[in-house]
């Protein structure tokens, strides 16, 4: 059984990590971790880029701007990417639009 | 006892037993028959030592716990020198000496997230399972303190006969409540929880339906809350990767300071206990002998020994297989595989003869006050 269809991510959406989701740069390990309730995501470079930018200010739109001209990368790549991210992010509960 | 064990990686979570004194008396509770006295507890410079040390080794999480840890006068204080740390920190709460205002201060000081128990989701058989009247309705109120408070809430809920036919419904009441996540967890049996056991076991047929239905929820609910579902492991083929594998992931310290594997761990007799009085947390970590006792594989017997699972599973849990074989390193019972899987099929089979038969439990209380533990 499947639930209601996750909604869409808008291009003027504000992604924002909810308190008790933190991006952390484990000094020990030399990584940087996404922390959550029970549980510890590794991130790799391109996301931690993406996840420093969701700060409920910056649009989705702006985010993939950003990252596009600082990676002089094809945008629609970016997008993909981006919304790849948030999208799960999201169905966890561990991002808020 | 176990030669040429690789250094450990490092350990990612620390359960802090701040204290053994909670107002609760769940029947469930894993904590062990012997509960630690206010007298023993560690002070706060020894707690916030202990966290320093935990940030300085790797360890990410900090679940705070006991019995209840608003127990402590110091929570707070405790909370904001984990944050100064960086350490990500947990409160697993029944809510009970959780005003609005301590709530709010737990925030200010940088708590990370809240986990609430609740015993089921009809509030008079709640406060029957939790053994304290009004417990229901306090956890409702403390659940609007932290959503309130802009915290992220997971509802805890344990599975028993008592309130197996409800599973789901714990769900919507956690989502009524406002959680981002739920934990719907089949009980498992240490400490009070296997004194209990016949008085909480559901029968097969219980099981299964409430496990359909939580995972049918899993779907319905998708995007609305997140659903981790333990099942119990007397019904599986399989037994659980115990801890994630004996000494691998994670630490918990006592109210005492004693250092374990895992919270019923000093059922295993022979084992060697550190005490964060005596040694740091790496030291404990890295060579504290009963967290060596079962690393790696040179421990295990047959059938574990050569299975293709022990990678996964790790033979499973080593105080199931002693609680039950006698032996800490037999193959936990519930694996069809083990020799000994025959005990887990009496339990079931015993616990099914004695369906119909009423609940009456031990409940949770410290020692001193033993000879008042029971009711009914």
């Amino acid at each position: 059984m499947t639930g209601a269809p996750a909604r869409e991510l808008s291009g003027a959406d504000r992604p924002r990590l909810p308190r008790g989701v933190r991006l952390k740069h484990d000094e020990v390990r030399g990584e940087w971790l996404l922390l959550a309730p029970e549980r510890v995501l590794k991130t790799d470079a391109i996301a931690v880029e993406i996840l420093k930018r969701c700060d409920g200010e910056k649009t989705l739109d702006g985010i993939i701007d950003e990252l596009a001209s600082a990676y002089n990368a094809d945008r629609s790549r970016i997008e993909a990417d981006v919304r790849a991210l948030l999208v799960g992010l999201v169905a966890k509960r561990l991002m808020d639009l | 006892m176990n030669a040429g064990v690789q250094p450990p990686r490092r350990p990612v979570g620390l359960l802090a037993e701040l204290t053994h004194r909670c107002p609760l008396q769940c029947p469930y509770c894993s904590n062990p028959l012997e509960l630690e006295s206010r007298r023993v507890e560690l002070d706060t410079v020894s707690w916030q030592r202990v966290f320093a040390e935990a940030s300085a080794i790797g360890i990410l999480h900090v679940h705070l716990s006991g019995g209840e840890p608003a127990s402590r006068r110091d929570l707070v204080e405790l909370v904001g020198h984990c944050a100064k740390l960086g350490l990500y920190t947990n409160l697993i709460t029944s809510g009970i000496g959780l005003t609005r205002e301590r709530v709010e201060a737990l925030a200010n000081a940088g708590l990370d997230h809240v986990q609430l128990s609740i015993q089921d989701a009809e509030p008079s058989s709640a406060d029957h399972i939790a053994g304290y009247r009004g417990a229901f309705a306090r956890k409702r109120e403390v659940a609007g303190f932290v959503t309130q408070a802009g915290l992220p809430l997971t509802v805890n809920a344990v599975i028993h006969k008592a309130n197996v036919s409800r599973a789901g419904a714990m769900v919507e009441l956690a989502i009524a409540l406002g959680a981002r996540r739920v934990e719907v967890a089949h009980t498992q049996y240490y400490g009070w929880a296997a004194k209990n056991r016949s008085h909480l076991m559901p029968s097969r047929e219980e099981a299964t339906a409430a496990i359909a239905e939580v995972e049918r929820l899993k779907g319905v609910h998708e995007g609305k809350i997140v659903i981790d579902h333990v099942a119990p492991d007397y019904h599986a083929r399989f037994p659980k990767p115990c801890m994630s594998g004996w000494g691998r992931r994670t630490m918990n310290v006592t109210p005492s300071g004693k250092v374990l594997p895992c919270h019923a761990a000093e059922v295993i007799p022979g084992l060697e206990f550190w005490n964060v009085a005596e040694h740091s947390l790496e030291d404990i970590w890295n060579n504290s002998p009963a967290f060596n006792a079962f690393r790696g594989e040179a421990w295990m017997r047959e059938p574990c020994r050569s299975c293709d699972r022990r990678s996964i599973d790790f033979g499973g849990c080593r105080c199931q297989a002693f609680m039950l074989t006698g032996d800490a390193r037999e193959a936990d019972p519930v694996c069809h595989l083990s020799p000994h899987h025959e005990k887990v099929v009496n339990v079931i089979a015993e616990v099914e003869r004695t369906a119909e038969e009423p609940i009456t439990y031990l409940y949770r209380t410290m020692p001193s006050a033993l000879g008042a533990g029971q009711a009914g």
